[in-house]
């Protein structure tokens, strides 16, 4: 295990860069990109079996089980109700009692129903869950949902899927400030400098799926955010320089031979 | 007898176990989770819940997702 870990609900995971598994081009890319991403957590979503499709390929046989932890979503529930349910029937498949809560409030941007979000985290805390929720970058719906029993917050950093990257860093630092579960910025990664930006930022961890599974060489991207998001966290824990408005010399003043500023005249 | 199976009307002969009901469609338990009527059924009761007419089946697995 890595000397800075992520730890989530008391689980510590080596890898601060959590992948998702849809879109990918086939399933052979997405566990070639899981593999250079480093991840040891990716999300699922959770749909009917379609009774027509004989194949016998699950998306469980690409992942690996041995590294990988699976962290089912509830994406595409519009209500807390549809939340509920969905996260019941993903505990029940029997891999963990660990949910990425969705409960989407527009369709177009996809933000989430701070809401419904709120009180599906509320019963599902209380049924033993360990409650991973995707929310805005609003520093007040995230101290409500610590308050609640979230084991991390996950404000987005745009809409998701937009590739639009950290819309709005300074909630992010506010919310990174106040929090006392891991933060793991979650939505609207585009490419390797969002992910090192909100890792700067102070953010625990990034997730992300449209980035890597559609870019033109998922691989290659996936490869390119393993070192943003470590870039990212070594910057952080470095403890940058503060940004200022003028100059402050990198080289030293005294012993320039060249003569004195303003006024100054070499030679006779 | 007509029950609803994943949103859909579906025929089945009588009342069956879900565990029957998963082997007659060829679905592996192992990699589903079962809702019945809104419950989810937990998977050591699959031998033991009877699905009747005019119940609800919703049998979900996971897919990719973000």
């Amino acid at each position: 295990m890595t000397s800075d870990p992520l730890i989530i609900a008391g689980r510590p995971f080596a890898s601060r860069l959590v992948v998702g598994t849809g879109k990918y081009p086939s399933n052979a890319v997405m566990a070639d990109a899981h593999r250079a991403s480093g991840t040891d957590m990716v999300t699922v979503a959770v749909r009917r079996v379609n009774l027509s499709d004989k194949s016998k390929e699950s998306l469980i046989d690409y992942i690996d089980r041995d590294r990988i932890f699976i962290l089912p979503n509830t994406a595409g529930c519009y209500t807390a109700d549809d939340a509920i349910r969905t996260a019941r029937l993903a505990r029940e498949v029997g891999l963990s009692n660990w949910v990425k809560l969705e409960v989407i409030g527009d369709e177009r941007t996809l933000f989430p129903d701070t809401v419904a979000l709120l009180e599906a985290t509320r019963v599902l805390v209380s049924e033993g869950f360990v409650v991973l929720p995707y929310t805005n970058d609003d520093p007040v719906i995230c101290r409500k949902l610590e308050e609640a029993g979230a084991a991390a917050v996950m404000p987005l950093g745009a809409p998701i899927g937009s590739g639009l990257g950290i819309q709005n860093p300074n909630n992010i630092r506010i919310i990174k400030d106040q929090s006392r579960v891991p933060v793991i910025v979650d939505a609207g990664v585009g490419t390797a400098s969002d992910a090192a930006i909100a890792m700067e930022l102070g953010a625990d961890g990034v997730l992300m799926n449209t980035a890597i599974a559609l870019a033109e060489d998922p691989v290659a991207m996936a490869s390119a955010m393993k070192l943003a998001v470590e870039a990212g966290r070594l910057a952080f824990r470095a403890g940058r320089i503060p940004k200022r408005s003028h100059a402050a010399a990198s080289s030293p003043m005294e012993g320039r031979i060249a003569a004195a500023a303003a006024g100054g005249r070499t030679g006779a | 007898m007509t029950i609803r199976l994943n949103g859909e009307p579906y025929e089945i002969a009588g009342p069956v176990t879900i565990s029957a009901l998963l082997a007659a469609l060829n679905i592996d338990p192992r990699i589903v989770a079962v809702e019945h009527n809104i419950v989810v059924v937990k998977r050591h009761q699959y031998d033991d819940t009877e699905v009747r007419e005019g119940d609800e089946i919703e049998i979900v697995r996971f897919v990719g997702g973000g």
